[in-house]
C-alpha cells in the first residue's frame, strides 16, 4: 500500500497529478482514492490531495503520516517533509524549494521540476516532472501506465499537451 | 460497464439521472455544488429539467410541486440550505409525494465553514421538519455505495410514497474512486404516472393533494397511516455492514466517511491483538438497533465515532440500553478523526472494560 500526498500552490497542477495516478493505479485493477484538501479558493491558496494505492479494500482515505509526498513549494516542504514515514520517498520541487531534508530515514529527491517544465516549452508540466520521479521511485507502477492514463483521460482542451506531459514524466523518472 | 474515477457530487448526480430523475430544482452551495454542475448539461442535453431556483425555499418547493405531478424528482444541498428546506419536507411527508433529498453534509452550526461534517444527523434522522415524521435517510461510505444509495432513494421513495435523503458529507463529495454507474433507465412516460398523481383528471375524478386537514379527527386519520407505513419502513428496509464482528469482543459503530476511516482502525488494532468489529449503518433511519443489541450481547463494549458531538451515539444507547459501556470519539468543525487518534480511544476502551 502507498500513502501518497502531493502538495503545493494552488495552479502547480497537484490535484491532476494525483488524478493522473490515481488512473494509472484503477487501469492497474489497484483499489484507489483521490481525496483533496478542499477551500473556497479558486487558484493561490494552498492545493493538495492524497492518493492511496492498494491491493486491499481502503478504509480512511486520508492519512497523517504519508509513505511518499510531492512537495511543490516551500509551505508544503516544511509541513510533509518531517512526516513523511521513515523508509519513504520525498519528491522536492528544487526549483522552488532550496532546503534540503536533514532526514536519513527517507529518500529525498531534489528535482528542478520548474525549470525543466519551463525548458520543455510548459512550466505547467512541473507537475508531471515530479509526478515521474515519484513513481519511477516508488516502483509500484510503471511509467507506461501513467503515459496511458493520460492517453485515456487527459481532457480534450488539453489533448495538445499530451506529448510534453509525457515528455515530463520521462525526465522526472531520470531523477530516481 | 466498467469502472471509471468518478467524484462522489458527480457520481451522485449521474446515478440519480441513471435512476430516472426527470427533474431537479436546487440552489449552490460547497461542497456540493457540482452536483448542479453535472445536472445542469446533462439533464438538458436528455430532455429533462434543470432549474436553478432564487432560493432553497423556492427549490424545495418546485420539488414539491413536481412530485405531486407524479415526476421523479429531486433537490441538492448542503447543511445551511437543508435548513431552509425543512418546511417544504414536512409538507412533502404529509402529502405523501416521493422526493430525493441530497444533504453533503458541511460543518456547522451556522453558516460554519464548507468542510466535511456529520452534525446533521440529529437533523436529518429526528426532526427533518415540524410534525411527526421521519425520512428514509441513507448514508453513504464510498463512491460505489452513494451510487447504489441514490439509485435506491428514488425507488424507496417511489414504493412508500416518502421522502428519501442521502446523508453524505463534503469530503465524500469532493474524493474520487473507482466506482460503476448502473445502466440508463429511462423515463417514466407520462401514462405509467402513479394513481394518486396529478395529471389534468381528463376522463377520471380529481386527485387532492395536500398537507392541510383542519378536522382534528381527519389529521390524526393521517398520522396513524403515516405511523403505520414508518413502522412497514422500519420492518423492511434496516441496513447496515459489518467488518469483523464475528469474533469481535470491542464493537465500534461509526457511519459515513467515519465509518471507513474506522475500517482502517479495525486492521490496526488487530494486527495489535485488539479483536475490534465495526458496524457501519448505512440507513440511519431506521437505524439498525436491534442488529447493535444483538451485538451489544457478544462484546465487552462500545466505541462511537462520529463527526459531531455525540448525535447517532443517543441511537446506539438506545439500542444498547445500559447493557454495556458506550464511549464516544468525536470531532467538529470540519475535521475528520483519523486512526491514530482512534485507535487510542478503542485501547481505552479495552483498558476499562477489562476485568
Amino acid at each position: 500500500m502507498e500513502e501518497i500526498i502531493i502538495s503545493g500552490f494552488g495552479g502547480q497542477g497537484t490535484l491532476f497529478a494525483g488524478q493522473v495516478l490515481a488512473y494509472a493505479a484503477m487501469d492497474a485493477d489497484f483499489h484507489v482514492t483521490w481525496i483533496p484538501s478542499y477551500g473556497p479558493e479558486m487558484r493561490g491558496g494552498k492545493a493538495r490531495c492524497t492518493v492511496i494505492i492498494s491491493d486491499q479494500e481502503i478504509g480512511s482515505p486520508l492519512v497523517r503520516r504519508p509513505s511518499a509526498a510531492i512537495v511543490m513549494n516551500i509551505p508544503s516542504f516544511e509541513t510533509f517533509e518531517p512526516m513523511v514515514k521513515p523508509g519513504g520517498v520525498l519528491v522536492v520541487n528544487q526549483s522552488l524549494v532550496p532546503h534540503r531534508s536533514q532526514r536519513e530515514d527517507i529518500r529525498a529527491l531534489y528535482v528542478p521540476a520548474t525549470e525543466l517544465a519551463t525548458d520543455m516549452g510548459n512550466m505547467r508540466v512541473a507537475n508531471m516532472v515530479c509526478l515521474g520521479a515519484l513513481v519511477q521511485a516508488l516502483g509500484i507502477l510503471p511509467l507506461e501506465a501513467l503515459e496511458q492514463a493520460l492517453d485515456r483521460h487527459l481532457a480534450e482542451r488539453h489533448r495538445k499537451w499530451l506529448s510534453l506531459n509525457k515528455e515530463a514524466l520521462r525526465k522526472g523518472a531520470e531523477f530516481a | 460497464m466498467a469502472k471509471e474515477l468518478w467524484e462522489g457530487n458527480a457520481a451522485i448526480a449521474e446515478a440519480a439521472i441513471r435512476a430516472g430523475l426527470e427533474a431537479f430544482f436546487g440552489y449552490p452551495i460547497t461542497p456540493q455544488t457540482e452536483i448542479l454542475e453535472h445536472l445542469s448539461h446533462r439533464l438538458p442535453e436528455l430532455g429533462r429539467v434543470f432549474l436553478q431556483a432564487e432560493s432553497e425555499i423556492a427549490s424545495i418547493n418546485m420539488v414539491y410541486g413536481a412530485a405531486c405531478a407524479g415526476a421523479r424528482v429531486m433537490t441538492s444541498s448542503s447543511s445551511p440550505g437543508i435548513s431552509l428546506m425543512q418546511e417544504g419536507f414536512s409538507y412533502i411527508a404529509c402529502s405523501e409525494v416521493p422526493a430525493v433529498i441530497i444533504n453533503v453534509m458541511r460543518g456547522g452550526p451556522g453558516l460554519g465553514n464548507v468542510a466535511p461534517s456529520q452534525g446533521d444527523y440529529f437533523q436529518a434522522v429526528k426532526m427533518a421538519g415540524h410534525g411527526d415524521f421521519h425520512p428514509i435517510v441513507l448514508a453513504p461510505g464510498n463512491i460505489q455505495e452513494a451510487i447504489d444509495l441514490t439509485v435506491l432513494a428514488f425507488d424507496l421513495a417511489d414504493k412508500y410514497r416518502t421522502l428519501a435523503m442521502i446523508a453524505a458529507d463534503g469530503s465524500l463529495g469532493q474524493m474520487m474512486e473507482p466506482a460503476e454507474m448502473p445502466p440508463l433507465r429511462p423515463v417514466r412516460p407520462p401514462e405509467e404516472r402513479a394513481a394518486w398523481a396529478l395529471t389534468g383528471a381528463k376522463g377520471r375524478k380529481p386527485n387532492i393533494i395536500t398537507s392541510l386537514y383542519l378536522v382534528e379527527e381527519e389529521l390524526e386519520k393521517v398520522n396513524l397511516r403515516l405511523q403505520a407505513k414508518l413502522r412497514e419502513i422500519a420492518a423492511n428496509e434496516v441496513r447496515w455492514k459489518e467488518y469483523s464482528t464475528e469474533d469481535a469482543d470491542l464493537l465500534m459503530v461509526a457511519f459515513g466517511t467515519v465509518g471507513r476511516v474506522c475500517q482502517t482502525v479495525v486492521r490496526e488494532a488487530r494486527a495489535k491483538g485488539l479483536k475490534a468489529g465495526l458496524l457501519r449503518p448505512i440507513t440511519l433511519w431506521p437505524f439498525p438497533s436491534a442488529r447493535i443489541a444483538e451485538l451489544a450481547g457478544r462484546v465487552r463494549g462500545i466505541l462511537v465515532v462520529e463527526m459531531n458531538a455525540g448525535q447517532m451515539l443517543e441511537d446506539v444507547r438506545l439500542a444498547v440500553e445500559g447493557r454495556r459501556p458506550v464511549h464516544f470519539y468525536g470531532r467538529m468543525g470540519g475535521i475528520i478523526p483519523l486512526p491514530d487518534e482512534i485507535l487510542p480511544q478503542l485501547e481505552e476502551l479495552d483498558a476499562a472494560t477489562r476485568s
